[in-house]
C-alpha cells in the first residue's frame, strides 16, 4: 500500500534536486586556470612575492581546516598549533635522517594525522568550551614533551637540513609549488568530503544533533574524521612552514598565534562555506601585509573585526556577497529546483 | 622531606589554582559559557593594580578593594553587551568571541605595555617572607595568605549561591532560564551579577598571581587560563569545591614534577590532568553546589 497520494506524488514531479543552479564544470574551468596562472609564479614575480605567497597558502590550508572543524562539525579547536607542530617536527626528524624535506612533506602530513587519533581518544571526552582548553593544553604538553629532546633541538629548536647544494632560486620555487599543492589538495580534498556522506551527516548534526543521531547518522565517527582530516591538513601546513622558514623552533611553531590566525581569516571570511577561509585568507594577507611594521597591531584589529562579525554578520564576508548574487564557487549543496525547466523534463519522461 | 616540602609546597599553590579556577567554573556553571579570556582579564586585573599603586599609593595589599569593583563592573557591562550578544546567537560564537577577546587583550598588553613581565609589591616583607619548619621547609606568608583568600572566597561564594536572594536567582536561572523569566527573573541581569561575581574572583586571581610571580601579556593563556581549566577538570565540571580540589592536586602534581626534575613542572601537571581525563572525565569531585 503506497502512503503517497496521488495529488502529491503528481506534485513532486515538478521538484528536481540539483547541486547548483549554475553548472559546476565552470567553476571548476575558472579555478584550474587559476591554479595554473598560480603555478607560473615562481617564473613571472620576485621572490619576496612567492615568500608572502607561501604565507598565505600556509593561512589558507589552515583556515580551511579550522573551517572544517568549527563551520561544519562544530568542534572548536584552539589547539590546532599542536598538529602545525608536529608537521614541522616530522619534517625535521625525517630531514635529519636524510631524507629530502620535500619528500618528507608527505609522510609528516600522514604522520600528524595519525596523532590525531590518540588526541581524538583524549578531547573528546569534553564538550564545546572545555574541548577548546583541552586541545589548547594538548598542545602545550606536546610542546613541552618535544622540548625533552635535544637530538630534535630541545627547548631551542633546529635548522632544517637537506637543502644543501640547492639553488637558491629553485628552493623558493620548490617551497612555492609544495604550499600551492598542499593548498590545492587540502581544498580538493574538503570539497569532495563535503559532497560526499560526510557533508550530509555534517550538515543534518548542525541542523539537529539529536534528529541526526535518531536518524542513524554517526556522529562520533564523522567528528573523529573530520579531526583526522584537520590534523593532516594542519601538519601538512607545518611542513611548508618548516621548509619556507628553513628552520623549526618549538615556541613559533606551537605558537597559540596559529589558531588565532586561521580562526580569525576564518570568521571574517565566512564560517561554514568553502569559500569563506578563501576571501578571509585574502583580507588576512592584505592587513598583515599593510601592518607588518606595526608589530602586534594587525592581530588586534583582526581580531577586533573578528569578534565584530561573529556577532553581527555571521555567516561573514562570503555570506554578504552570497546574499546579493547567490552563488556557490564549490557547491556541497543541494537546491530544490521547481519551475518550467523541471516541469519540461518531468513531462518529457513521463511520455518517452 | 624534600617531597614533604613539595607537597606542602604544591597543596598552597593550589590555593591560587583554586582562585583563578572557581570564576572559569562559575561563568560555565551559570550560562554556559566558556570565557577563554578569562586568564587575559586576570592580567588586566593585575596590570591595573600595578598602575592603581603607583599612581595612588595605596597600600600594596588593599589594592583589591579598587581593583575588585573596577573588575565586577567590567564583568558585569561585558555580560549585559558582548556576551549577551553573543549567547544569544549561539554557544559557538561565545566561543569565537571570547578567543577573539583574549587574542586582542594578549596583542593589546603587549603593544602598549611590552612583553616585559612585571610583579606586585615585590619589595613586601610579606612577599618575600617566610616562615620555617624544621630545617628543609619553608613556607611563604604570602602563599599561606592566598591560601586563606581561595578558601575564603569559596565559603563566601558557597554562601552567596546557597543564601542570598542574588545567589537563589543565580540558581534559578541556571537550572532553567526560561522559567525564571517567567517567575520574574530578568536573566540577563542575573547572567550580568553572575559574571560580575566571577570577574571579581578573577581580579584576586590576578593579583594574587602578580604578587607571587610575575605578570606579563601572555602568563594570562600560557599559565593562568591553562592552569584554571586544568583545576576545573581535575576537581570536576560545575562543582565550587572541586576547583580546589583540582588546584590542590595540579599544584601537588607540578611541585612533584620540579622535585624529579625542575624542568618538568609544568609537564608533570598537565600529565595527571591528562590521567584524570581518561580515568575519570568527570572529575574526582563529580557532584557540588552547582550541578
Amino acid at each position: 500500500v503506497s502512503l503517497v497520494t496521488e495529488p502529491t506524488a503528481r506534485q513532486a514531479e515538478s521538484f528536481r534536486v540539483t547541486r547548483s543552479q549554475r553548472n559546476v564544470a565552470w567553476t571548476g574551468a575558472v579555478a584550474l586556470i587559476v591554479v595554473v596562472v598560480l603555478a607560473f609564479f615562481p617564473y613571472i614575480v620576485y621572490s619576496g612575492t612567492t615568500a608572502i605567497m607561501v604565507q598565505g597558502f600556509i593561512v589558507l590550508t589552515l583556515a580551511s581546516m579550522w573551517n572544517l572543524l568549527a563551520g561544519y562539525a562544530g568542534l572548536v579547536s584552539v589547539g590546532q598549533q599542536a598538529f602545525v607542530g608536529l608537521g614541522a617536527y616530522f619534517v625535521l626528524i625525517l630531514a635529519l635522517h636524510g631524507l629530502s624535506p620535500f619528500a618528507a612533506l608527505p609522510v609528516a602530513a600522514v604522520a600528524s594525522g595519525i596523532a590525531a587519533l590518540p588526541l581524538w581518544w583524549l578531547v573528546s571526552r569534553l564538550r564545546s568550551g572545555y574541548f577548546a582548553i583541552a586541545t589548547w593544553v594538548l598542545a602545550a604538553t606536546i610542546m613541552l614533551v618535544i622540548e625533552k629532546f635535544p637530538s630534535i633541538g630541545g627547548g631551542t629548536g633546529l635548522p632544517l637540513p637537506g637543502f644543501a647544494g640547492m639553488a637558491p632560486t629553485l628552493l623558493t620555487a620548490y617551497t612555492y609549488w609544495a604550499g600551492l599543492a598542499v593548498t590545492v589538495l587540502a581544498l580538493i580534498g574538503i570539497y569532495l568530503l563535503l559532497r560526499g556522506r560526510l557533508g550530509l551527516v555534517l550538515t543534518a548534526v548542525r541542523d539537529d544533533e539529536v534528529a541526526a543521531r535518531s536518524s542513524g547518522a554517526r556522529v562520533g565517527l564523522a567528528r573523529l574524521l573530520v579531526f583526522v582530516v584537520a590534523g593532516v591538513g594542519c601538519g601538512a601546513a607545518g611542513g611548508v612552514l618548516a621548509i619556507s622558514q628553513l628552520q623549526v623552533q618549538p615556541s613559533a611553531v606551537f605558537s597559540v598565534q596559529w589558531t588565532a590566525e586561521m580562526a580569525f581569516a576564518v570568521i571574517i571570511g565566512g564560517l561554514g562555506t568553502i569559500e569563506g577561509p578563501i576571501i578571509g585568507t585574502v583580507v588576512y594577507m592584505v592587513l598583515q601585509q599593510t601592518l607588518a611594521s606595526y608589530n602586534a597591531w594587525y592581530l588586534i584589529i583582526l581580531g577586533l573585526v573578528a569578534i565584530i562579525v561573529a556577532l553581527f554578520a555571521r555567516r561573514g564576508l562570503w555570506g554578504l556577497i552570497d546574499e546579493r548574487v547567490n552563488i556557490r564557487l564549490f557547491p556541497v549543496g543541494f537546491w530544490l529546483r521547481t519551475g518550467d525547466a523541471a516541469n519540461r523534463r518531468a513531462k518529457d519522461a513521463r511520455n518517452g | 622531606v624534600a617531597w614533604v616540602n613539595a607537597i606542602i609546597q604544591g597543596v598552597l599553590t593550589g590555593g591560587l589554582y583554586a582562585l583563578f579556577a572557581c570564576g572559569l567554573s562559575l561563568m560555565f556553571g551559570v550560562m554556559k559559557v566558556v570565557n577563554l579570556a578569562h586568564g587575559d582579564l586576570a592580567v588586566v586585573a593585575g596590570y591595573i593594580a600595578i598602575g592603581i599603586i603607583a599612581v595612588t599609593h595605596v597600600p600594596v595589599l588593599w589594592s583589591f578593594v579598587i581593583v575588585v569593583p573596577i573588575m565586577a563592573l567590567l564583568g558585569y557591562v561585558l555580560q549585559r553587551t558582548v556576551l549577551q550578544t553573543a549567547l544569544d546567537r549561539s554557544v559557538l560564537t561565545t566561543l569565537l568571541v571570547t578567543f577573539g577577546l583574549s587574542v586582542v587583550i594578549e596583542n593589546g598588553l603587549l603593544q602598549f605595555f611590552t612583553a616585559n613581565s612585571r610583579g606586585i609589591g615585590a619589595s613586601l616583607s610579606l612577599v618575600t617572607g617566610a616562615f620555617t619548619i624544621g630545617s628543609q621547609i619553608s613556607i611563604a606568608y604570602l602563599l599561606l595568605l592566598i591560601f586563606a583568600v581561595a578558601v575564603a572566597v569559596l565559603l563566601g561564594l558557597q554562601y552567596f549561591l546557597s543564601r542570598s536572594k542574588y545567589g537563589r536567582l543565580i540558581r534559578a536561572v541556571a537550572d532553567d532560564k526560561e522559567a525564571a523569566q517567567l517567575a520574574g527573573a530578568d536573566y540577563r541581569h542575573v547572567f550580568g551579577i553572575a559574571a560580575a561575581v566571577a570577574f571579581a574572583t578573577v581580579a584576586l586571581g590576578g593579583i594574587a598571581f602578580g604578587m607571587y610571580s610575575d605578570l606579563d601579556p601572555t602568563t594570562g593563556t600560557d599559565t593562568i587560563l591553562l592552569f584554571a581549566f586544568a583545576a576545573v577538570v581535575i576537581g570536576g565540571l560545575g562543582s565550587l569545591w572541586g576547583t580546589l580540589v583540582g588546584g590542590v592536586v595540579l599544584g601537588v602534581a607540578q611541585q612533584i614534577g620540579a622535585q624529579i626534575n625542575i624542568s618538568d613542572e609544568l609537564l608533570a601537571g598537565y600529565i595527571v590532568f591528562l590521567v584524570v581525563l581518561v580515568l575519570r572525565p568527570q572529575g574526582l569531585i563529580s557532584r557540588g553546589v552547582q550541578s
